[in-house]
């Protein structure tokens, strides 16, 4: 051939094939798990103000509280360099709601072993839901740079059996 | 390609080297610090108060490795690239002059605020951590530099357009001009965050700033970032490497193709860095998880590319069967073993990043220890690696002397290979199982496990290895420049012919307008509704604060 034209040897068009059929079946499957079977990444919530948050709403109070029986939420505030509050106890397969804001600069907040993991920024609420099936102490650390002091920042969720 | 008769290019490329490999040096140091003190050897109390903290030498390492060794590198190497190949000098030799003197003037001003700790908050500055004013002035310098170098590369490009009419752009050229221009668009982002909020802030003009705004306008540059670095490498795989292992290029269409897919679907992809940010809806989240798997397209063509490049480049030196030729790729010169050795650890560097591209399946790794496992893979590995390869050309061919004993230069590389291995192994380790936080001074962490030790210590040995290949890197730079005696004729810069004339490449594979014009539309659909809400619904209420 001697004029222009698209060219592509046979072996390289079937690896280019099957490449979009693998990348293609992994974005059906993220899709499906996250928005048919609910295996959600943080959604958005509220917006407060950091100045504010010490002293109105939910987070003036940190802390668990009660909804139903094996209903639980948690509103978690996050300040350099600790979590109020930095231990709370549910008894086996509570499903707890954590709300977690920060009142300073940027943490992260990752519960270890789950899909708890949300990005704490000053301004937003993160909110994500977990049912802890095992009993155990389940660690969460600040997953985000937050300042000399960051490595010391960590609190636990305790599960009764 | 010599290099006679382009004097100023190779001084403002050795200039932009020199500072890139003075940075990487300086910068590397921390590293198996980072990794010693994971283990429990805290080294940082004989760097006081020079290094006031594990995080001030956590912030040197990162902007010193992935900003400023990657950016004066790639600028250096694509001023050497586009007019060796277009065989034409600058267009404006003062442009890109400009752009050199612009860089150096903002790494100067950014290096005070670094090196004095007001400016501890790593390379990703995310506010209401507030550094000095300097250090937002200096980067953005650092980064409008890069684009009138750019500049400088378009008008080149321009001119020998019109001085050859009809003919196909030479594939380095392309690539390497391609990338600026990726990168050109890339930065408006962290422009407009440092520019719109962060500079005003700093100076009290602005009395908040909105952390979600500010971190999208981030991630607007900051995954495209990694792209700005990986595609010189990539150039070098596929304009350079099959030369220097005695094949051709395979294909220059498709080389071509995934080049123009990269600068397409490498941009819109940023909201995969904030999977768990709780501003950003879940449908924009998720529009960015299938383009940022669709820009893996363009990585495994380049696969299958490459590997065919030095496949037929193997057989043509004696190689036999179906795994046999790859014994016959030269693996005792440095610049190609570095490199080869570099796309390995790159491949796995990629896989991993499917996952983390992957919507649900990141929050098990989200800023965790997994991520910079994954990066050292990726940019300290594939890039990196890469580059110090096509150094063991380009230092020889800017200075005219030798290089200073291949065999430690063959050494290097294979140190870093399984440095970079033993590290990113555990690593990643820690990240998926014990969801170990990234950028944590772990050994001062009251939480410090016993169980994750045996990883801490496996992470710290290759932290170690990879002290002695810096160690042997600076013997073998310092060497060349400054020990070795002149070379016998001029060493080549490496440049592949196409197994098919590339004037048979489709026009359309060299047409700018409507790849340009297709960016737009993706950038648009892709950030516009979206930070039109971030913006009209701001509030600009986080003042600053310095926690260090």
């Amino acid at each position: 051939m001697t004029t222009e034209h698209l060219h592509i040897d046979p072996a390289e068009k079937r690896w280019i094939q099957v490449s979009i059929l693998v990348l293609v079946i992994f974005a059906v499957a993220v899709g499906l798990t996250g928005f048919v079977m609910g295996f959600q990444v943080p959604l958005p919530e509220q917006r407060v103000d950091p100045a504010l948050i010490t002293q109105e709403g939910p987070f003036a109070e940190p802390g668990l509280r009660e909804l139903a029986p094996g209903k639980y939420e948690a509103y978690i505030l996050s300040q350099i360099w600790s979590f109020v509050p930095n231990e709370i106890r549910v008894p086996q397969g509570a499903t707890v709601t954590f709300y977690v804001t920060s009142k300073d600069v940027q943490h992260g907040f990752h519960i270890q072993g789950t899909n708890v993991n949300v990005q704490v920024l000053p301004g937003y609420v993160g909110k994500m839901t977990y049912r802890f099936d095992k009993p155990g102490t389940y660690y969460f650390f600040c997953t985000e740079y937050c300042g000399l002091g960051h490595q010391a920042m960590y609190g636990r969720v305790i599960v009764e059996p | 390609m010599t290099g006679e008769g382009f004097a100023h290019e190779r001084k403002l490329a050795a200039w932009n080297i020199g500072i890139a490999i003075v940075a990487l040096i300086i910068g590397s140091w921390f590293g198996p610090l980072q990794l010693f003190e994971h283990a429990g050897l805290d080294l940082y109390k004989y760097l006081a108060p020079g290094i006031a903290s594990y995080y001030q030498g956590l912030t040197l390492h990162a902007v010193l490795n992935a900003l400023i060794w990657t950016t004066f590198f790639i600028v250096g190497f694509t001023t050497l690239a586009v007019t060796y190949t277009l065989k034409r000098p600058l267009r404006y030799p003062w442009v890109n002059t400009l752009a050199l003197i612009l860089m150096v003037v903002g790494l100067l001003l950014a290096a005070v605020p670094l090196l004095l700790n007001m400016a501890t908050v790593l390379y990703t500055f995310y506010p209401p951590m507030k550094a000095d004013p300097l250090f937002y002035i200096g980067l953005t310098l650092v980064v409008v530099g890069s684009w009138v170098a750019g500049y400088g590369f378009y008008f080149t490009l321009h001119a020998w357009r019109k001085e050859n009419p009809g003919v196909r752009t030479p594939f380095l050229a392309f690539a390497t001009i391609l990338n600026m221009v990726m990168w050109q668009i890339a930065t408006l982002g962290v422009a407009a965050e440092i520019l719109g909020l962060l500079l005003p802030w700093s100076f009290g003009l602005l009395k908040g700033v909105d952390t979600e705004l500010a971190r999208t306008l981030f991630w607007w540059t900051g995954h495209p970032l990694v792209y700005f670095w990986l595609l010189p490498a990539y150039a070098s795989w596929y304009g350079m490497l099959p030369k220097q292992a005695g094949g051709k290029l395979f294909s220059d269409t498709l080389a071509r193709l995934a080049f123009w897919l990269f600068l397409l679907f490498s941009l819109p992809v940023g909201l995969h860095h904030q999977y768990v940010d709780p501003g950003v809806p879940p449908g924009w989240k998720y529009l960015h998880a299938v383009l940022t798997l669709t820009v893996a397209l363009p990585s495994l063509m380049t696969a299958f590319t490459v590997v065919a490049s030095l496949e037929m480049g193997a057989r043509a030196r004696g190689g036999k069967g179906l795994f046999g030729w790859i014994l016959k790729l030269p693996w005792k010169d440095p610049s190609y073993a570095a490199q080869n050795l570099a796309m390995i650890l790159f491949a796995f560097g990629g896989i991993g990043g499917i996952t983390n591209a992957s919507y649900n399946v990141n929050l098990v790794i989200h800023n965790t220890i997994w991520v910079p496992g994954h990066l050292h893979l990726t940019v300290a590995s594939g890039v990196t690696l890469t580059f110090i390869g096509i150094l063991w050309w380009l230092l020889p061919h800017l200075t005219g002397k030798k290089l200073f004993s291949p065999k430690l230069a063959l050494a290097q590389a294979w140190t870093w290979f399984f440095g970079m291995i033993l590290m990113s192994n555990s690593l990643h380790l820690l990240g998926l199982h014990f969801g170990v936080p990234r950028r944590t001074a772990l050994g001062a962490a009251p939480y410090n496990m016993p169980e994750w030790r045996p990883f801490q210590i496996e992470a710290a040995i290759g932290g170690a290895i990879l002290f002695v290949s810096l160690i042997l890197f600076i013997i073998v730079v310092v060497g060349t420049v400054f020990a070795s005696k002149p070379v016998e004729k001029p060493v080549e810069m490496p440049v592949a012919e196409a197994l098919e004339d590339p004037q048979l490449t489709p026009a359309w594979l060299d047409r700018w307008r409507p790849w340009l014009a297709f960016v737009a539309i993706l950038m648009i659909i892709a950030y516009g509704p979206l930070l039109y809400q971030l913006i009209s619904a701001g509030q600009f209420v986080s003042p600053g604060f310095k926690v260090w």
